[in-house]
């Protein structure tokens, strides 16, 4: 293990903060060098964001110092935190679309005379943190809603540089990126790296991690709980702290038997995503679909269940034609869609627990007509236990709820409809480890009563770890359709990054 | 008792204990509260209540689905005068006073669910906003009932629809007409609370999307929801009819704003999925208590104005709060 300098660049003790009942820090230490890049790792919800809104000045903590060479900082906004030595790029991007590339960059601080932009001085400052990047190719008076997203970042990166800090925070930076313009990323960070700016760099895709950064950091639950190098540490072992737990544990495994085939799709086209897929689904077999961000996973389960627009193919389930594509004729036939948005598609977010969870299937629960609140709440009650969702009422709406116990509720209306088909796009995502777990023991329970999954995820270990069959999709395309057994994390991102080059060549 | 309907009521008490402060307020006062407090002076105020109480039901819907209509004042004259042009055809053409009536109140109800599915279809199929479609439906249900009435008042036959908001025909103390409206809001509020059709309505103002993904037909619901308000609308439009005795095509210009306001009132929130006939009810009935004691101590017309706009503010940025410290 590499030891940290003596007086380290960023150093944040014991950092403790709460928002009202949620304790979001139980306690965070970091240390960080001068010119380290240093990885801070965690599952969503791990205390990450509230930890660098906390760096920048944007929350105070409640408890826990911070120093910056040593010296105490305690921002009391992020005004102070910038002139400080701080500089934040947040995952959402913040440019200022109609303005220019350099309007941008020296947005905040424009160089002026009696308050007149000077912009020959504009351009000079912009081009000066651009050649700090070797970026000079962009354009200055380009409007930055022309540029690709990779170079957005570069622009507001260079702004970031424009206030010559100290540490460098990059939160989640590539998780829109393509392979290329990643790659290209880290050659930028390495550059800052040698002008001696320390950076921290937060992100949940380990490989990358270990790519870019020395040292890293690994939240779990608002605690930090280990650090060190990448070289004296296995992978294993860091998705071990960031899980709690082993991964035997994570992805139980219930035996099922596969049967026949209930859903066939063949050649099925939407408008401009999915161009060609192809697959089937055995009863009780999970099938996962990898693929990159924009690769069209999404896109094929929205055609598919009838929410976007239909182009062409043939989809048969049990072996009915289920063309035209519609979500009520699904529903009727026991298929039912978690969608990946739970706060803008997934749920009724003002509504209660109880009016989320019957929605799809209200006939049982009525009496000459009329919804029987008793049976309703009968029901719900029933399903909130078997989901293991921690409410205080069932009539409480259900943004009330965490985000794990929201998506329980999510699925827990397809347990209600008592599909036996599910189409689950992104089940786990940003949930904490405890309701994911829960969830892969869910779906192995459901394929061994006999029913069918289809699981499309962005993470390659649940994949590995749940589905019999994976797929993997590419622009539009889903290719090489193979038994989980077969495939390794490497050999699926070179599948789906593989086509692309292709296809770019 | 859970949280979830004691929060519930939490939002039926504010307006609720408005209510009686307002109601207080004018009763308490030494000179005029004498007069204000008195059974007959009350019956008046319940009275009053019906009109943008029946507009409140409708808009209720509307509202808990997502939704916005601000042609009701147009509607409500429009099926007034199609009402009372009905009437007088039909007695002029040897029909009873009685079945005239009834010919009457069934154009009148027509002509509201009519809009109101004009309303709804162009909102579905064509995809403007409501506020834009019911805004254009705002001049030409106004326009329509100007020329349907030939640009002035239409006297009406004698008939009993004028006895239906009449203070000399009372059966158990009020007017048919207010017996009528305390039904309807009764029936609607168990058709918004306990069946499929009502379950859909705040589903679609909650997240349009997540009832499309649980396969509800937006579209239809909208078509429907909006024809039972105007329906509604349109009786709202008779008991104008009956209070004022004449096809007015100018009355109830801007009645919208004041069921619109009613509802907010209410609880109801104007970004969908939430509120009941309950909060409408008494916030029409604030409305009216409003109107009635002002004009009682003779407070212009300008000052009761503002004291509405006032209240308008008030009660939605107490909710806002309130809703604001739910989630933190």
């Amino acid at each position: 293990m590499i030891a940290p300098p003596e007086v380290p660049r960023l150093r944040m003790t014991d950092i403790r903060k709460r928002f009202g009942m949620v304790t979001a820090l139980r306690g965070v230490s970091l240390e960080v060098g001068p010119g380290e890049v240093h990885a801070l790792i965690g599952e969503n919800g791990a205390g990450k964001s509230t930890m660098m809104k906390i760096l920048s000045g944007a929350l105070r903590p409640d408890e826990g110092s911070i120093q910056i060479d040593g010296q105490g900082y305690q921002p009391a906004n992020p005004q102070e935190g910038r002139e400080s030595g701080i500089a934040m790029v947040y995952q959402e991007l913040t440019l200022a679309p109609d303005l220019t590339v350099s309007e941008n960059i020296v947005l905040g601080s424009e160089p002026h005379r009696f308050g007149w932009i000077q912009s020959v001085q504009q351009k000079e400052r912009a081009v000066h943190a651009l050649t700090q990047l070797k970026h000079l190719n962009l354009p200055l008076d380009e409007k930055v809603r022309n540029l690709s997203v990779a170079q957005q970042q570069i622009v507001e990166i260079a702004r970031a540089l424009l206030s010559n800090p100290k540490v460098l925070v990059l939160d989640e930076p590539t998780s829109s990126l393509t392979r290329v313009d990643t790659e290209a990323l880290f050659t930028v960070i390495n550059r800052i790296k040698q002008t001696g700016v320390s950076i921290v760099y937060i992100s949940h895709f380990l490989e990358e991690c270990r790519q870019v950064a020395s040292r890293f950091t690994v939240l779990r639950d608002g605690s930090s709980v280990g650090s060190g190098s990448f070289e004296s540490t296995s992978q294993e072992q860091i998705i071990e702290m960031m899980v709690g737990r082993s991964i035997a544990q994570l992805y139980p495994r219930l035996a099922h038997e596969l049967g026949e085939e209930r859903l066939i799709v063949k050649n099925l086209k939407g408008i401009s995503k999915p161009s060609d897929v192809n697959f089937s689904i055995r009863t009780g077999e999970i099938v996962g679909v990898a693929g990159l961000v924009g690769s069209g996973r999404t896109e094929t389960l929205r055609v598919l269940f009838g929410l976007d627009k239909y182009q062409g193919g043939v989809v048969t389930y049990n072996g009915k034609n289920m063309i035209p594509l519609k979500p009520r004729r699904w529903l009727k036939q026991g298929v039912g869609m978690l969608s990946e948005n739970r706060k803008e598609e997934g749920l009724l977010l003002n509504r209660s627990l109880t009016e989320n969870l019957t929605l799809t299937k209200l006939g049982p629960l009525t009496k000459c007509g009329f919804i029987s609140p008793a049976r309703e709440q009968t029901r719900s009650r029933e399903l909130l236990q078997k989901m293991n969702v921690k409410f205080s009422s069932s009539t409480q709406p259900v943004q009330d709820l965490s985000g794990g116990n929201q998506q329980k509720v999510a699925i827990g209306r397809l347990i209600h409809h008592e599909a036996d088909l599910f189409l689950l796009d992104e089940p786990t995502r940003g949930i904490d480890v405890g309701s994911k777990s829960e969830i892969y023991l869910l779906i192995q329970e459901l394929a061994a009563a006999g029913k069918s999954v289809l699981f499309i995820s962005s993470y390659l270990p649940e994949l590995l770890g749940v589905c019999d069959r994976i797929a993997v999709m590419n622009r539009g395309k889903l290719i090489a359709l193979k038994p989980a057994s077969e495939w390794t994390e490497h050999s699926i991102m070179t599948t789906a990054i593989g086509a692309e080059s292709d296809s770019l060549s | 008792m859970n949280t979830g309907t004691l929060k519930k009521l939490m939002t039926l008490i504010g307006p609720f204990l408005g209510l009686i402060g307002l109601f207080l307020f004018f009763a308490i006062d030494s000179e005029n509260g004498g007069f204000f407090r008195d059974p007959s002076n009350l019956r008046i105020i319940i009275i009053q209540t019906v009109i943008v109480a029946l507009g409140a039901l409708g808009m209720t819907m509307i509202i808990v689905s997502g939704g916005i209509d601000l042609s009701v004042g147009s509607v409500i004259s429009l099926s007034g005068v199609t009402a009372a042009v009905i009437l007088n055809t039909a007695v002029a053409s040897g029909i009873g006073a009685s079945t005239s009536a009834w010919l009457a109140v069934g154009a009148g109800l027509g002509v509201g669910c009519l809009v109101g599915g004009i309303n709804g279809s162009l909102i579905t199929t064509l995809r403007i906003p409501a506020f834009i479609v019911t805004l254009g439906m705002l001049g030409i249900a106004r326009g329509t009932s100007k020329w349907l009435a030939g640009n002035q008042a239409v006297a009406v036959e004698k008939s009993w629809i004028g006895s239906l908001l009449s203070q000399s025909q009372l059966y158990f103390h009020f007017p048919i007409g207010v017996w009528i409206t305390i039904v309807l809001a009764v029936l609607t509020s168990v058709l918004m609370k306990y069946t499929i059709f009502g379950r859909y309505m705040y589903a679609v103002g909650s997240n349009e999307s997540t009832a499309r993904l649980c396969g509800i037909n937006v579209g239809l619901n909208r078509i429907m929801i909006y024809s039972l308000a105007g329906t509604l609308f349109g009786l709202t439009g008779i008991m104008q009819l009956a209070r004022l005795r004449t096809g007015d095509p100018t009355v109830a210009v801007g009645l919208e704003l004041d069921i619109i306001a009613a509802v907010i009132i209410g609880g109801a929130s104007l970004s969908g999925g939430k509120g009941g006939i309950l909060g409408s009810i008494i916030g029409a009935l604030i409305m009216s208590v409003l109107r009635v004691g002002s004009t009682q101590r003779d407070w212009p017309n300008y000052i009761q104005e503002i004291i509405i706009g006032i209240v308008i503010i008030l009660a939605v940025t107490v909710d806002h709060f309130r809703s604001r410290k739910d989630k933190s």
